[in-house]
């Protein structure tokens, strides 16, 4: 899949001798994007510290970092939106000055921002000719508008139906629609911004199959992601920024994970770490004959000193399921045990107070209040045992401690406990979240997609704290679409399917081809590109060669 | 019998300024401007309308400066939401309050009368095939708001303004520029409406003459789901339900309860309105799955 540029269409002749330090090729297609020494200062931060940047025409190049890196600072320089303080800008060998997103358009740059630029109750044609519409007597062609995204989306294999309304689409066909947008303005280079972050494996693929063949008529990608196996998988170069400077600048045919990793974060990193297998217990959370919407009569228990991870793809029920145990969600039929009682119909309040703690998928909308502050965050669900008072009163000090203590013991970067708790980036609130409810000690916790869109460092720290719970000899249901968190993490894995659970697998026996292969529902290819003979071996769920106390298919 | 042809011609004559006002009040929406200060613009329309025709002799000259006029008052909303980023409806309902302020208080130092100017020399609008100018003009209006906002490139991009402004703005269209044009658009059609009340309807100016039918063109916006066609047949109702409660009173009804019949079929209105939408998108948690 790795391409190297030298493939490329149009190798041309460039000897400006600022080549990224790439082993020198012999020939090299021409640069499309020279940033020189950009660097751009924030009250309080160097976003940007005497950034260069090349990217050469026919390639994708990702560009790589941490949250608070410098991405998007620079790509929100190249793309007009932040004027630099110091740098200069080439664009297809011309120096240029963009004093917004519409003058770095006219340039030929495209850009696909993480959170989509759509309108919803527009249609697919309407929303790609917006602002470049084709016109009939001064009236919007419809028929030009649906016939050019049909062009556009058979050269390029970006099938999507003109007349749908976007707010009806999935997330990998919106993002076609943007994408479709960049091509019908005619950019010859695109900037994709997180574009994987919320695509399914398979609308991934699908993303980097289109990025090759835009790329294979001479045109341009530059990838923003802190994704490592896509990076590898599907990129030309790496550029690594940290801390506002770039740190290494790779080829990607010739780097590893771990190279690339290290750059990111600046010290070793042990990417796919499987933490040891805990010692169960006895039961803490106990599901029988489970059913509410998209769950079907599902069975599984969890014990004390056990993490039980739940892997399928997206929609198959596992919100539904942690909903319903949280309290969030009525129960149509079936019971639900929490250390022996009978939960099934109790208030998420009641749940609470009988020993389950929760860290929710949507820590902004459902898990946090992203108004209220650091410490009142902290506080949240606190307030009805240790912060609680006879008069009902929250006493600040105490909220106050309360706070400073949990702010250290999980290393949450916040200024101050005052500030609101949207001001902390994404791996901090979530550090936050997770924080909050382990400082419970509830007996049972449902912890949903605890690492998503967190850095490198922050998702290991978050799963030392997992496994720390479980040593501790607490109960812990685990949803990951990770995989790789899954295996690391989880000494059972059940897999959830049509919201049922099909499989379960005790840690040994959860490879990648196995798990895959369930998570489609056992009759499908195996989608691992690295499924070999795992994959044929396993037809049933009950795996053959496994430990003494092999999992029975129920879950159990 | 009750309901007739002369029934329906008096419900197509007291929906004009409903109409008006409620086709300005679908564009600011379309635009992403919740106008409710639709009301007051429509009264400074009234005054406006009453006071120029009174001294020029002439309606037209009229509703020439009402339409000028309410636009130039609407620019309260336009610079308050769209420049300065206040709250549309504490700005709205401080417009409301003002018109009624203002055109008072002119009325008593322009023409020193309290409560209502009425002079047989005060010249109205003329009918033509027993109906008023502007009418013709608020159903012609329609039309044209409907093409312009679903096919014109003019109306694709207002849509995208208030659908998404972030978006529109990366694709280099000013949300602000749409704003203020949609806000200006309303000002024009409440001044119509005002001219069309004061100098149509009747041909005189009281205070506060507009009477809540600012706030039923605002109800009428939001049944007709801010789309041309569907504020008229919004706006149709009101006006059947205004013509009923003439005809109401005609039967011996008392006044008091018959002028309530638009404001109470404005409220069923939005009743249903909502409990169809909420059917629509129930829920059973408060958590989006």
């Amino acid at each position: 899949m790795t391409r190297r540029p030298s493939d490329g269409p149009a190798a041309g002749v460039d000897t400006s001798g600022d080549a990224p330090a790439v082993d020198s090729p012999p020939v090299e297609a021409p640069a499309v994007v020279e940033l020189r020494g950009i660097t751009k200062r924030f009250p309080g931060t160097l976003a940007n510290d005497s950034v260069d940047l090349t990217v050469r025409r026919g390639e994708i190049h990702a560009l790589m970092g941490e949250n608070g890196a410098g991405k998007s600072t620079l790509m929100s320089v190249l793309y007009g939106m932040e004027r630099p303080d110091a740098g200069s800008i080439r664009i297809e060998g011309r120096e240029v000055s963009f004093g917004s997103p519409g003058t770095a358009m006219a340039a030929g740059l495209g850009m696909v921002h993480q959170s989509f630029k759509l309108f919803d109750s527009l249609t697919v044609a309407e929303n790609v000719v917006y602002r470049a519409e084709p016109r009939r007597f001064g009236l919007l062609d419809r028929a030009a508008a649906r016939r050019r995204v049909r062009e556009l989306a058979e050269e390029h294999g970006l099938a999507v139906d003109p007349d749908a309304r976007v707010g009806d689409l999935p997330v990998g066909l919106r993002q076609r629609v943007e994408i479709l947008k960049l091509l019908h303005r005619g950019a010859r280079t695109l900037i994709l911004d997180e574009p994987t972050a919320v695509l399914t494996p398979a609308e991934a693929d699908a993303l980097f199959a289109v990025l090759r063949s835009l790329t294979a008529q001479g045109r341009t990608v530059i990838l923003v992601t802190h994704k490592l196996r896509e990076v590898l998988e599907g990129s030309d170069n790496v550029t690594v920024l940290r801390d506002g400077r770039v740190v290494a600048r790779l080829r990607t045919a010739d780097t590893t994970a771990a190279e690339i990793a290290t750059a990111m974060t600046g010290r070793a990193v042990d990417l796919d770490r499987v933490h040891p297998e805990g010692s169960p217990g006895e039961v803490v959370l106990d599901v029988e004959g489970l059913s509410t919407a998209g769950v079907r009569e599902l069975r599984l228990t969890v014990r004390a000193g056990e993490i039980v991870g739940i892997a399928g793809v997206a929609g198959n029920g596992q919100s539904e399921l942690v909903e319903a145990l949280a309290g969030l969600r009525p129960v149509t039929a079936g019971r639900v045990g929490l250390r022996g009682e009978d939960i099934t119909h109790a208030s998420a309040t009641e749940r609470r107070a009988k020993g389950l703690a929760y860290v929710p998928e949507d820590r902004h909308a459902v898990g946090t209040a992203p108004a209220a502050t650091v410490a009142d965050n902290l506080a949240m669900g606190h307030h009805r045992t240790t912060l609680a008072s006879p008069r009902g009163l929250l006493p600040p000090s105490a909220v106050r401690a309360h706070a400073r203590a949990l702010v250290e013991r999980f290393g949450i970067k916040a200024s101050t406990p005052d500030v609101p708790a949207s001001a902390l980036s994404g791996g901090n609130l979530q550090k936050l979240l997770i924080g909050r409810e382990l400082a419970h000690g509830a007996p049972l916790l449902l912890v949903e997609q605890p690492t998503r869109g967190v850095d490198i460092g922050a998702i290991q720290a978050i799963h030392d704290e997992l496994v720390a719970y479980r040593d501790a000899g607490h109960a812990v249901l685990l949803v990951s679409a990770e995989l790789s968190e899954i295996r690391g993490l989880a000494d059972r894995v059940l897999v959830m399917y049509e919201g049922r659970v099909t499989a379960s697998y005790a840690k040994s026996d959860a490879d990648e081809a196995t798990l895959g292969l369930a998570m489609a529902g056992g009759t499908a290819e195996p989608v691992a590109a690295t499924a070999t003979a795992a994959a044929t071996a396993v037809a049933t769920p009950a795996p053959t060669a496994a430990a003494p106390n092999t999992p029975a298919p129920d879950g159990d | 019998m009750f309901f007739d042809s002369d029934l329906l011609m008096s419900a197509l004559r007291a929906l004009t300024p409903i109409l008006l006002a409620a086709l300005g009040g679908a564009v600011c929406e379309r635009a992403g401007v919740f106008n409710i200060g639709l009301e007051g613009m429509m009264l400074m329309g009234c005054f406006t309308a009453v006071a120029t025709s009174w001294f020029t002799g002439s309606p037209w000259l009229g509703v020439l400066a009402a339409a000028l006029a309410a636009a130039a008052y609407s620019l309260i909303l336009a610079v308050g939401t769209v420049t300065l980023r206040g709250d549309a409806v504490v700005l709205g309902v401080a417009m409301n309050l003002l018109a009624v302020g203002l055109t008072s208080f002119l009325l008593r130092t322009i023409f020193g009368v309290q409560g209502t100017f009425d002079d047989p020399s005060l010249a109205g609008l003329p009918l033509v095939g027993g109906f008023s100018p502007l009418a013709y003009l608020a159903w012609a209006a329609v039309a044209v708001a409907a093409l312009m906002l679903s096919r014109h490139v003019w109306g694709l991009r207002l849509r995208g303004v208030g659908e998404a402004p972030e978006a529109a703005a990366t694709l280099g269209v000013s949300p602000a520029r749409y704003k203020y044009a949609a806000v200006l658009v309303s000002g024009v059609l409440c001044g119509l409406a005002g001219a069309q009340l004061a100098l149509g309807n009747v041909t005189l100016f009281s205070e506060n003459m507009t009477a809540g039918r600012g706030w039923i063109a605002v109800v009428a916006v939001m049944l007709g789901r801010a789309l041309p066609f569907g504020v008229l047949l919004a706006a149709l109702l009101f006006g059947v339900a205004e013509a009923a409660g003439f005809r109401l009173q005609g039967l011996g009804l008392p006044q008091q309860a018959t002028d309530a019949a638009p404001y109470v079929v404005t409220l069923g209105a939005l009743f249903l309105s909502t409990a169809q939408r909420r059917r629509r998108t129930g829920r059973t948690t408060g958590v989006a799955s």
